[in-house]
């Protein structure tokens, strides 16, 4: 497969309702917050485990197999984890990575060839990168995708909502409460945000892993759908609302990223400034197509 | 500084590493040399130069903000990935996110913008088609048009950076107010000397007037 050859910037939007899309460990669980601006914030890392859950989910057989070139190396507990043991003892693989095997190979081709290797078999190593103890190269892939912290268009305003349930965990507390049973529990939720996340896609490092149009077109199918299959108690309802791609004709790129970034506006409808946004329709996206520098064309997606 | 540069580097977020408080990632006050040569790297660079970076404007005042993230803490082995080449199966080689956590809070930087000044030198790698007119020329023109290489950050790929060439005849952005007068900011990393065995470098770094000077690398002041 041929890596792509074409320099890419993305913004991308979504929404949550009554959920909490990135729960701060510092802060209780609390969705995060920027403390100057009280935007909210989304993780890097929090997307990047959302692409790779999907790639799992789309690349992988009835029995959770994934097919070939699309395993997920930086896998969540969740996948079918006894089958996977069986496997490491099949294989005669130590369980855990840091035991042993410590040293690197010298030889660089070596060292190259599995680095090649691990970029033909792995979707996530080829498209973000993984830290290898392979000694050259600073024991590292770069991997062309590179994602920005997702931040929200307005401020958000987290709710704490109490919540009781009608049991309890052990028989020392039924005896305590004689018999009552009931336990409180706390869910933080933001009503209503819409947030817009920065992306950049490198075809130079693209070449190095072999990111290929394949791959590209399996992220942009990921970035639409992935919050579809994150479905839980804690997220609400998550939704993609917006991709918009820009397409450098150059590899190196044929404009300023920012400049990019800028053409492309959130704002709120029209009369709703001082209004709490409450959905995707208080707001209004424009592309400000006649400011698009020469070389550079746009993809929207969903 | 015949072949001399000056690039405008901004971005919401930086995170310049301290090496003694690398687990807990806590960030310097400013931009490194070394972070600061790995931002023009990423817009050109090849074998024959070397960046040499001459001074850090500094232009916004210094905030923190903490961030705390679920994190793995193995790296993926060379051994074991020889071992699965053999077996010609991927199923065991994974890392499982849930098993592997840590939870790590980062002091990054908030809201920052730098001033590059640098310059670089032929190495012995440069043969005849080298010159420093065509490498200040290549750097030149995708500075302008916003060209890189990969896209650069502001010590870690998840801070991007926004760059602009500042042409010869323009003028620095002026320095903020609180940043005027002479900051002491301590022994910070200079670079890694990855000819001797990635071997630190540090120097005393002194603001005056939100400007950093960069000694060279193996000059006087700058202790390995």
């Amino acid at each position: 497969m041929s890596a792509i050859a074409n320099r890419y910037e993305f913004v991308y939007l979504f929404e949550v309702t009554n959920g909490n899309p990135n729960g701060d460990p510092d802060a209780g669980n609390l969705p995060r917050l920027d403390p100057e601006t009280n935007q909210g914030l989304v993780t890097d890392v929090c997307l990047k485990r959302k692409i790779r859950n999907y790639v799992a989910l789309e690349k992988s057989d009835a029995e959770g197999k994934p097919e070939q070139s699309y395993v997920i190396y930086m896998q969540e507990k969740a996948v079918l984890n006894q089958q996977h043991e069986q496997a490491w003892k099949a294989c005669e693989i130590p369980p855990d990575a840091k035991n042993g095997y410590k040293k690197l190979p010298a030889d660089t081709a070596k060292a190259k060839s599995l680095t090649d290797w691990m970029c033909s078999n792995f979707f996530d190593v080829r498209a973000f990168g993984a830290v290898m103890t392979t000694g050259v190269n600073c024991g590292q892939v770069r991997g062309p995708i590179q994602l920005a912290f997702a931040t929200s268009i307005d401020p958000i305003i987290p709710l704490e909502v109490s919540i009781t349930r009608m049991a309890v965990t052990t028989e020392k507390e039924a005896e305590e409460q004689s018999g009552d049973n009931r336990t409180m529990g706390r869910k933080h939720i933001i009503p209503y945000g819409l947030y817009r996340a920065h992306g950049f896609i490198s075809a130079k490092l693209a070449e190095r892993t072999g990111f290929s149009e394949d791959d590209l077109a399996l992220l942009w199918r990921a970035l639409e759908n992935m919050f579809e299959h994150d479905r839980s108690a804690a997220r609400g309802e998550m939704a993609a609302r917006k991709l918009i791609v820009f397409k450098h004709e150059h590899p190196m790129g044929n404009a300023p990223a920012h400049k990019l970034f800028d053409l492309v506006k959130v704002a709120r409808t029209e009369g709703e400034a001082d209004t709490p946004a409450r959905s995707f329709a208080d707001y209004q996206i424009s592309i400000d197509r006649d400011g698009l520098p020469a070389g550079v064309s746009v993809q929207e997606y969903l | 500084m015949a072949y001399g540069i000056r690039l405008l580097v901004w971005g919401e977020r930086a995170c310049f590493t301290r090496p003694e408080m690398k687990v807990e990632r806590v960030s310097y006050d400013v931009i490194t040399p070394s972070a600061a040569r790995g931002i023009l790297e990423a817009i050109h660079w090849k074998p024959a130069i070397c960046w040499v970076v001459d001074r850090i404007h500094v232009l916004k005042p210094i905030r923190f903000e903490s961030i705390r993230r679920n994190e793995v803490g193995g790296k993926l082995s060379a051994a074991s990935v020889g071992k699965a080449m053999k077996a010609g199966r991927t199923d065991g080689l994974i890392a499982l996110a849930d098993e592997d956590r840590q939870q790590r809070a980062a002091t990054v930087l908030r809201d920052v913008s730098y001033v590059i000044e640098a310059h670089f030198e032929l190495t012995a790698r440069a043969d005849a088609s080298d010159s420093e007119g065509k490498h200040l020329d290549i750097f030149n023109r995708r500075a302008r048009k916003g060209q890189y290489f990969h896209a650069p950050c502001l010590g870690v790929r998840e801070f991007p950076a926004s760059f602009e060439l500042i042409e010869p005849d323009d003028v620095l952005p002026a320095v903020p107010a609180d940043l005027r007068g002479e900051r002491e900011l301590g022994w910070m990393l200079h670079d890694i000397d990855f000819a001797n065995d990635m071997t630190p470098h540090f120097f005393r770094a002194v603001m005056r007037d939100g400007v950093i000077e960069v000694p060279a690398l193996r000059s006087e002041g700058v202790k390995a």
